[in-house]
């Protein structure tokens, strides 16, 4: 029977026999459920694509303003940590892909972690590897904040060799923090959310029949993974020397 | 349908315990049921608190204002604290009211009653919206009264970021988390209205509130992140004085303007859609008559949305922008008025030939096309390059976003709580009294406002605590106009007291007391917590209106009949 006849009452759900005990009582079935979380959570990548949006407009803003600064300061980037780094996430992708899969034809418990764990695992990777990075920029006194961006000697007379003053690399480099980081703290907010996922998959509750959850973060994770497809391009190699490097 | 039955004499006491009607009102007690609530009818009461909190607040500032105006020089307060008083009343009107006034309100409490579902797709993302607006007001209000702000609600750079002495973060913080509710809202309702629609309830039957709020729930999606990214650049540019907006670190002001507008112009749509919604409601059903042309009034909706995003450029006329930039938004900002005619003319063909009665909630109707239709137009002179030079930043512009706002989305804010108001509560509200009221809010809302635009056509500059003593026809205009603001006041004062009045003592509202079509009217008053005891099925068209006596034996659409007033249907026809 149909839960869309008009005798299906309120209430009626638990002696459907399709009824599962994941769905809410304000659903008729599955179906609906899945349907209308997937939408939610296009919905929310909407809202974080305007979201960065505000981020690349002012990249793209002050790079055609100002392409030599921009590249002058992208080459104390290192392309080739950002390259791995790039690899890293991907994989992380292609993980999360196969632990989707895991749930959706009914892979044991221990395939499905086995991929989620993965996933976090890449992804704690990047992390730590942005964090090695940051650290690197600190050290060069690159942090456009205040007392901490104090580009050594060296540094400003190589760019002055090309016409750029200190201030106008750090324009780059306020908008490489800024627009990183926030992608950082999504990737924060991802590796949160995955842990009690990866909880109730160990306890079996994902299969063919029910695993919106996974799916979902799946969405969040191949979108977090896009933004830095974006990024990298963008800040590492757009005017970069591979010559050089650092 | 048993709970939907009503009886003249329901008050007594041995009525009530024969026939216990059980809704989301009295389903259980305490405050744990309310601050715990997933219901949306609940949430929506919620919010109904948090926004008339924040405007009694608004209009506290708005008073000040007035009284300062009334004579030339700052007598009351000067600059530095009349600065504060414009701010402030413009942060909590339109960050904490008129935003989130209809949606939050009318918007969470009828969307699933009008579509047929049982809640909105996410009721605990419902509930967290809720949170986070209050919580994001209540750090606007702390930083309102612990230091206040003096930027403008427009927040602009460099002043709000290098020279303002006040609490520009912890007011742009709390801005920055309420934009959150909105965005959450919005993805609600936009999932909401694909997914949760009951059988046979398509697109086009969709109630035209429901268009409405699909289109305001869209702008909401795509608008609020960018003025969220922007108050947090804002922020951090203030704190870590990191040069994005700051000439001096080569940054550039006019970025914060185009990303500030960018949210700030489609939010005035944010403001006015849902209450177009509500008057389409209330035209159709005091006209008695299927609204003209309904798809064309259901696209303008989303035609709005869609030309909204594209005229931010028409606030930057005089800050540098090119010229060919301005006119293009001139010309865009000019379309705009298309499909914004074409609602005003649809609803004035719906009541051409219709039969019209003269109820409170159709009296706020009239009120809001004729006030939209002054404030629409005067914004096509602001549209306008040369005109706007002219009367860019005085009064004329405070005037034209008055009508539209107050004239526009708190009209139909007011008249859809009184349209709605037996379905929320279950009660009636006194109709002679609710008529004198809006004769009152109109009287004073067009005194305080008309003589705006005179004063900013002459000149008088916005934000301005005091104006010149030989301009003596400044100060009768500027007396007139608090005047006119004191009425509109005590206007607004008296619709709540006799909403809270009739809580106790109205009379009890049958569950179809117009009557209408819509399905919400088809569930008891108050609904119950899961809305209908069986789900809909529609297989009618949207404001299937008929002739009154007959909707009164069979119902509207092809309902079941229902007893109306306690008259019992005589014949049952179709079922």
């Amino acid at each position: 029977m149909s839960s869309h006849t008009i005798t299906a009452e309120h209430g009626e759900h638990a002696e459907h026999a399709a009824a599962h005990n994941a769905l809410q009582h304000h659903f008729d079935n599955l179906e609906q459920q899945r349907e209308a979380t997937t939408l939610g959570m296009w919905v929310f990548i909407a809202q974080e694509v305007m979201f960065f949006g505000g981020l690349f407009l002012a990249y793209l803003v002050y790079r055609t303003r100002d392409p030599v600064a921009f590249a002058a300061a992208s080459n104390h980037l290192n392309w080739k940590i950002g390259a791995f780094n790039t690899a890293v996430l991907i994989g992380s992708s292609l993980t999360m892909a196969l632990a989707v899969w895991a749930t959706q034809v009914g892979r044991s418990p221990k395939v499905q972690v086995f991929f989620l764990g993965l996933t976090v695992l890449l992804g704690a990777t990047f992390l730590g590897v942005k964090a090695y990075e940051y650290h690197d920029k600190y050290v060069d006194g690159l942090i456009p904040v205040a007392s901490l961006y104090h580009p050594d000697a060296h540094l400003i007379g190589q760019w002055a060799a090309s016409g750029v003053s200190p201030q106008h690399a750090q324009m780059f480099f306020w908008l490489y923090f800024a627009m990183t980081g926030l992608h950082a703290l999504h990737m924060i907010i991802g590796v949160g959310i995955i842990t009690p996922i990866i909880i109730a998959a160990w306890r079996g509750r994902y299969g063919p029949e029910y695993h919106s959850p996974v799916e979902l973060f799946g969405l969040y994770w191949h979108f977090v993974d896009i933004i830095w497809i974006f990024l990298f391009p963008l800040l590492y190699l757009l005017g970069a020397h591979f010559a050089g490097g650092h | 349908m048993s709970t939907a039955l009503e009886t003249p004499d329901r008050r007594t006491a041995e009525f009530r315990t024969r026939h216990p009607h059980v809704n989301y009102l009295n389903a259980n007690y305490g405050i744990k049921s309310w601050l715990l609530t997933v219901d949306h009818k609940r949430i929506g009461l919620l919010y109904l608190f948090g926004v008339t909190f924040f405007f009694l607040l608004g209009g506290v500032y708005a008073g000040a204002i007035r009284l300062e105006l009334m004579t030339p020089a700052g007598d009351l307060v000067q600059s530095a604290t009349y600065n504060k008083l414009f701010t402030q009343h413009g942060i909590l009107m339109i960050f904490f009211f008129l935003i989130p006034s209809i949606p939050a309100t009318l918007g969470n409490f009828l969307i699933p009653l009008m579509i047929g579902a049982k809640d909105l797709a996410f009721p605990k993302i419902n509930l967290l919206s809720w949170y986070i607006y209050m919580l994001g007001a209540g750090i606007t209000f702390y930083a309102l009264l612990t230091g206040g702000i003096d930027t403008g609600w427009t927040f602009y750079v460099p002043y709000s970021t290098a020279f303002s002495n006040t609490y520009v973060v912890a007011a742009g913080l709390g801005i920055f988390i309420a934009g959150f509710s909105s965005i959450l809202t919005g993805l609600n309702f936009i999932v909401t209205i694909h997914t949760m629609r009951a059988p046979g309830m398509t697109w086009f039957r969709l109630p035209l509130f429901v268009w409405a709020h699909y289109a305001t729930s869209l702008i909401m999606i795509l608008g609020t992140p960018v003025i969220a990214i922007t108050i947090l650049l804002v922020a951090l540019e203030r704190l870590a004085h990191i040069g994005l907006f700051d000439p001096r670190l080569g940054g550039d002001p006019v970025l914060f303007q185009h990303l500030f507008w960018f949210y700030s112009h489609p939010a005035v749509y944010i403001m006015i859609l849902p209450s177009m919604g509500v008057i389409s409601e209330i035209v159709a059903t005091f006209s008695r008559k299927n609204i003209f042309g309904y798809t064309f009034v259901a696209f303008s909706s989303i035609a709005i949305a869609v030309f909204g995003f594209l005229v931010w450029g028409h606030h930057m006329f005089t800050s540098s922008q090119s010229v060919y930039a301005g006119m293009i938004f001139s010309i865009i900002s000019y379309a705009v008025a298309i499909p914004s005619a074409v609602k005003v003319f649809n609803w004035t063909a719906t009541m051409y030939k219709g039969s019209i009665s003269y109820d409170t909630p159709m009296l706020y109707a009239f009120a809001f096309i004729g006030l939209f239709v002054i404030g629409g137009m005067t914004g096509l002179f602001l549209a306008a390059l040369g005109l706007d030079v002219h009367v860019h930043d005085t009064y004329f512009v405070v005037a034209h976003f008055h009508y539209v706002m107050v004239g526009g989305a708190l009209m139909g804010y007011l008249g859809g709580m009184h349209y709605w108001w037996p379905k929320i509560s279950g009660r009636m509200y006194p109709e002679g009294w609710a008529r004198f009221a809006s004769l009152v809010i109109f009287v004073g809302f067009n005194l305080t406002f008309f003589p705006q635009f005179l004063l900013g056509y002459m000149g008088m500059p916005r934000r301005y605590h005091a104006y010149p003593v030989d301009a003596p026809v400044w100060q009768v205009l500027h007396v007139m106009s608090t005047a006119g603001a004191s009425v509109l006041g005590i206007g607004l004062l008296i619709p709540g007291i006799y909403f809270i009045w009739s809580m106790r003592y109205g009379r009890f509202a049958p569950s179809n007391p117009w009557p209408s079509t819509g399905l919400e009217w088809r569930t008891a008053s108050p609904p119950p917590t899961e809305n209908f005891l069986v789900t809909p099925v529609v297989t009618w068209e949207a404001y299937e209106f008929r002739p009154i006596e007959e909707m009164r034996v069979v119902g509207p659409g092809d309902a079941p009949a229902q007893p109306v007033d306690g008259v019992q249907p005589k014949a049952i026809t179709e079922t």
